[in-house]
């Protein structure tokens, strides 16, 4: 289906990726948002909660990410279609909802607009420490679906495709921001809304006496129904059977998370996405993700000119990991140079992918600021040789 | 009284789950069955009615109740509610939970949901302990109360539920015990057909934990102490019906006004917005 | 005159019915404890659980009232108000 014209604001507009995160949920349909200030994250909600009544939604301001976690989910149930946003310190206090909104096969967007931690840390610079929380975050075995917008423009373009996974895959997908793509003013082209394609809910349409709410059609996936319209489910966060009963025992936890594991991680292949620059005759293949990929991209221009072969694989959904890829590049690269605002998260996945293959080195730090391109170039050059 | 020939709370019960797993003597059926004929007596949509629940013994309400039910995380029962009435007003959303739940983890959101006046109602079975997790104390158990966790009795001054209730701006506060099935019946249909936060809590027992490692005796022991020593005393100041260990209970209803609730008041404002004139 | 607008309203002699799911019962003795006609005790015989479920003392002496099914935890018993002749309404 297409988007709702009344929420999507069609025109070319200089904005911020915080501001175009927004619009891109707008115009994803999003009529739900509930939030807790928290920079770098604020100005999302902000926004929404000042466009949210021409377009037909509702925002409100819980008393903290708990509330704020747990509203989206019952306003998803009810048939709304929500998200919330926060940062670092939220994100931790989100982590149990995630976990239900995964058992509870829920679709919703969490983002997460990343900076300096841990703890309170950095509130107004950014980082990109939150990547391994991301997919680990909450306790027992789940996978999620996150994506990582490295410009405004992709935080409009990527929020809508957020919202199309999580309506696909029944579950909640992380938007992995970061300070600088939130507070960085670029171009940012909103489409008519005639061009924006949109997933819809998988409701189901068998009558309620013949429905069972968690039995998963052919693809794996449950359809789902809202409240008030006789279905009378039972959604619980307890390992349960396809009533939606609480069923206490090994063989329906094996069967229940076994299926909520494998409807993302069978899918794996064609939910990945990635960016490939000058990697065909790479000798050095770095891999970087958000507002790090951009200065890599200066730091490739360099080497280039240096006569480095060097190619970027950018991961646009980083979760699941585009572990296939980053498998054939090392077979083809001498070393994978894994550049990331952090002390060392997605490397381990890079590392763990390439099985030794390849050489893979960390340009890490920190955060608080973004890489200078002359130290990732050093690595480079080491990596080269 | 019923007329049909058959037992009314069975149309509302999940019946294949039962038999429940409520101890004997525990008064969180008894609610339910109250619960049933209130449903029936509001004359609502049985379909338009939701139950949230959070977790604990009193959550479990959520699974036996054949409506749409939603059995969420510990103590965060009001904010599910929260966003499931905003996104569907049409629904009556009812959060059914215990003491613990209600008002240790999910204090927080309690007071937020009675502040903004948000059309929910919420039952609240107060047992004085955690029940599920095995009789730990709780910010209702009273004073010199023996429990898991306290096991030289509570030196916590516990919550007087309906003053908390009445100051965080709930609409109507009303408090009986499992005793009390007419009364809570009906405040039960007083809260289904009422717009805004409506608190109902009801004192129940705990056979198992509370009563046992207190030496109260059982289920039925405990109801004999409500009837004999509560008092209904509608219209009283809820600063004065806490509960101490072995004393008087103050029943009634408390509180019963009329404000502008949450949803009212945000079409209220956002209509006065010149940006959405 | 005020009596003369009195009507007469006829005394209409109702009986209850009380059914009891024997092996739902879990004993606790609410229903027993709160029947304000006392009509019903614990039967001397076990359910399949090792509780004594209540059993009916005196025949027509149920009321139909009811608040045994509002009382009970188990959702084991409720009253039906009948007619004398032990009819339903």
């Amino acid at each position: 289906m297409k988007a709702d014209p009344k929420s999507v604001l069609t025109g070319v507009h200089f904005i911020d990726g915080d501001q175009a995160c927004c619009e891109g949920a707008l115009a994803a349909g999003a009529n739900f948002a509930a939030g807790y200030p928290i920079t770098p994250s604020t100005e999302i909600v902000e926004r929404f909660a000042s466009r949210a009544p021409a377009a037909g939604g509702v925002f409100l301001q819980m008393e903290d990410e708990l509330a704020s976690s747990m509203a989206i989910l019952g306003a998803t149930w009810g048939g709304a279609k929500a998200f919330t946003v926060t940062s670092g310190p939220g994100f931790s206090l989100m982590m149990e909802h995630i976990g239900y909104a995964a058992m509870t096969e829920t679709p919703c967007v969490f983002v997460d607009v990343q900076r300096g931690g841990p703890s309170t840390g950095l509130p107004t610079l950014p980082g990109q420490g939150d990547m391994m929380q991301a997919r680990w975050g909450s306790h027992g075995d789940y996978e999620v679906i996150a994506l990582c917008p490295n410009s405004p423009q992709e935080c409009f373009d990527l929020m809508i495709d957020a919202f199309n996974l999580s309506e696909q895959f029944r579950t909640p997908v992380m938007f992995m921001m970061d300070e600088c793509v939130g507070h960085m003013t670029e171009k940012v082209v909103i489409p008519s809304a005639d061009e924006i394609e949109i997933s819809p809910r998988r409701y189901t349409s068998v009558p309620p006496s013949e429905y069972l709410p968690f039995r998963a059609g052919p693809d794996g996936i449950p359809d789902m129904a809202r409240a008030g319209e006789g279905y009378r489910t039972e959604v619980t966060g307890l390992t349960h059977d396809e009533h939606g009963y609480p069923a206490m025992d090994w063989k329906s936890q094996h069967k229940l998370v076994g299926r909520l594991v494998s409807k993302i991680r069978d899918n794996a292949n064609c939910i990945a996405r990635w960016e490939e620059h000058a990697l065909e005759d790479a000798d050095v293949a770095v891999v970087a993700y958000g507002i790090t990929s951009r200065v890599v991209g200066q730091a490739i221009e360099m080497a280039r000119e240096e006569g480095l072969r060097v190619g970027l694989l950018r991961p646009v959904v980083i979760w699941p990991f585009p572990e296939k890829r980053v498998r054939e590049l090392a077979k083809q690269v001498r070393a994978l140079v894994v550049v990331e605002m952090n002390y060392g998260q997605i490397v381990h996945e890079v590392e763990r992918c390439a099985a030794g293959l390849a050489r893979t080195l960390l340009v890490g730090h920190g955060g608080g600021a973004v890489h200078e391109p002359e130290n990732i170039l050093q690595i480079l050059r080491e990596a080269a040789r | 009284m019923s007329t049909a020939q058959m037992n009314p709370v069975e149309n509302f019960l999940r019946m294949d789950r039962m038999p429940h797993i409520w101890c004997p003597g525990c008064g969180i059926g008894t609610t339910v069955n109250c619960f049933a004929r209130a449903l029936v007596q509001s004359k609502l949509l049985p379909d338009k009615v939701a139950i949230v629940s959070g977790i604990g013994c009193t959550g479990r309400v959520a699974g036996y109740l054949r409506l749409d039910s939603f059995h969420t995380t510990h103590g965060r029962a009001i904010p599910f509610a929260t966003g499931l009435k905003l996104a569907n007003p049409g629904l009556t959303v009812v959060v059914y939970s215990g003491d613990g739940d209600l008002f240790a983890i999910g204090g927080n959101h309690f007071i937020h949901a009675a502040r903004r006046n948000l059309d929910i109602k919420v039952i609240c079975v107060n047992n004085f302990i955690y029940g599920m997790t095995g009789g730990q104390v709780g910010p209702t158990t009273p004073l010199g109360a023996v429990a898991t966790t306290s096991p030289y009795g509570c030196f916590e001054r516990p919550f007087n539920l309906p003053f908390l209730a009445e100051s965080s701006g709930a609409v109507y506060v009303a408090r009986w015990t499992a005793y009390h099935v007419r009364h809570i019946a009906q405040s039960m249909v007083e809260i289904l057909n009422k717009r805004g936060f409506c608190f109902l809590e009801i004192i129940s027992p705990c056979p198992t934990l509370y009563q046992r490692r207190n030496k109260l005796g059982d289920g039925l022991d405990a109801m004999r102490y409500y009837k004999q020593k509560s008092t209904v005393k509608n219209g009283a100041n809820t600063k004065e019906v806490e509960v101490n260990f072995g004393g008087d209970i103050i029943v009634g209803k408390f509180v019963d006004i009329e404000r502008p609730t949450l949803a009212g008041a945000m079409a209220a404002q956002l209509s006065k917005s010149p940006e959405n004139v | 005159m005020v009596g003369s607008q009195l009507r007469s309203v006829p005394f209409v002699k109702r009986r209850g019915r009380v059914y009891i799911d024997r092996n739902r019962c879990k004993g606790c003795g609410f229903c027993i404890e709160f029947c304000p006609p006392k009509v019903l005790r614990f039967a001397a015989a076990y359910n399949d659980h090792g509780y004594h479920p209540p059993e009916l003392t005196t025949e027509g002496g149920c009321t139909g009232c009811d608040l045994c099914g509002l009382y009970c935890p188990d959702f084991a018993i409720y009253g039906v108000l009948g007619r004398p002749d032990g009819s339903a309404l």
